[in-house]
């Protein structure tokens, strides 16, 4: 309960999407769960029932990030980055478009993220911002299209487990 | 689904927090330009003009009543908006529950029992 309390997702201004959180562990290892493919394979896998199924990662200044996600039927979408700022372990800047598989346009959407410790604890700061308002608006809009996707996932799931 | 220059037209409306306070205030009930006044240090056209912005963001409406003009709140709209932020909010949410769990694991932590499903 105390966790979620520290998670919140604001918008600071017209082109900006704010989420904190805070974490019950050290700085190093969130920092590293953030920044390690073979951990972020671990946990950023997308809605319920999704697989990540790509996570190349060259984390330095000038590389480049590849990930793919795979979702139950045959549908998928990827992420290309490439890293601006990479200072372990407080901050991460990367500069990002999603690709959602249909060929259409997505935004460029600049993430920078930070951490800082305090009494053992880790606290996260990232911020998403966009060129312009639309570009944020349809990065909100394509959250809910996924939150969307979810709720048809569980409800996937009730109807088989209810051999309907 | 609305048209995205309506979205538009909501955010920017709700980025204000004077804007955001009026809402609050109209949450418990109707109240005209005078009375919406009040607690801020801001003369009444300047809270008009607040209140032009609210209303072409579908966020409030204003009956016509001689003078008074009454405020309401457009509870629909305010609702949407909220429903994109929850279903983002929600997307996170699940990944970072993950995260606790990968955190405790690298830490060396036993497990504790799943609190989803």
């Amino acid at each position: 309960m105390s966790i979620s309390q520290t998670f919140q997702v604001t918008l600071p201004s017209d082109t900006e999407i704010l989420v904190t959180r805070d974490f019950s562990a050290p700085l190093k290892a969130v920092f590293a769960a953030h920044t390690q493919p073979e951990l972020m394979k671990r946990w950023l896998t997308g809605p319920p029932g999704w697989k990540m199924t790509r996570c190349d990662v060259d984390m330095r200044p000038g590389g480049s990030g590849h990930y793919e996600w795979q979702g139950p039927d045959g549908i998928g979408f990827g992420l290309r980055q490439t890293v601006r700022e990479f200072v372990p372990p407080s901050r991460v800047v990367m500069e990002e478009r999603f690709d959602m598989g249909d060929g259409a346009p997505m935004p460029v959407q600049y993430v920078t993220t930070e951490f800082t410790e305090s009494g053992g604890r880790t606290h996260m700061k990232m911020t998403l911002r966009y060129d312009d308002r639309a570009a944020r608006d349809g990065a909100l809009a394509s959250g809910m299209d996924q939150g969307m996707a979810m709720g048809y996932d569980n409800l996937d799931r009730l109807l088989s487990s209810t051999g309907a | 689904m609305l048209a995205s220059t309506q979205l538009d037209a909501t955010f920017a409306a709700l980025a204000d927090p004077t804007r955001r306070a009026i809402l609050a205030r109209l949450a418990g009930g109707e109240a005209n330009v005078m009375q919406l006044a009040e607690p801020f240090a801001m003369s009444q056209p300047a809270i008009s003009k607040h209140l032009r912005v609210l209303e072409r963001a579908g966020l409030i409406s204003r009956r016509r009543e001689a003078q008074r003009r009454p405020c309401r709140l457009e509870a629909r709209r305010l609702a949407q908006v909220n429903r994109w932020l929850e279903d983002y909010r929600r997307l996170w949410e699940e990944q970072y529950t993950r995260l606790d769990a990968l955190l405790d694991e690298m830490q060396g932590i036993t497990p504790k029992p799943k609190r989803r499903r």
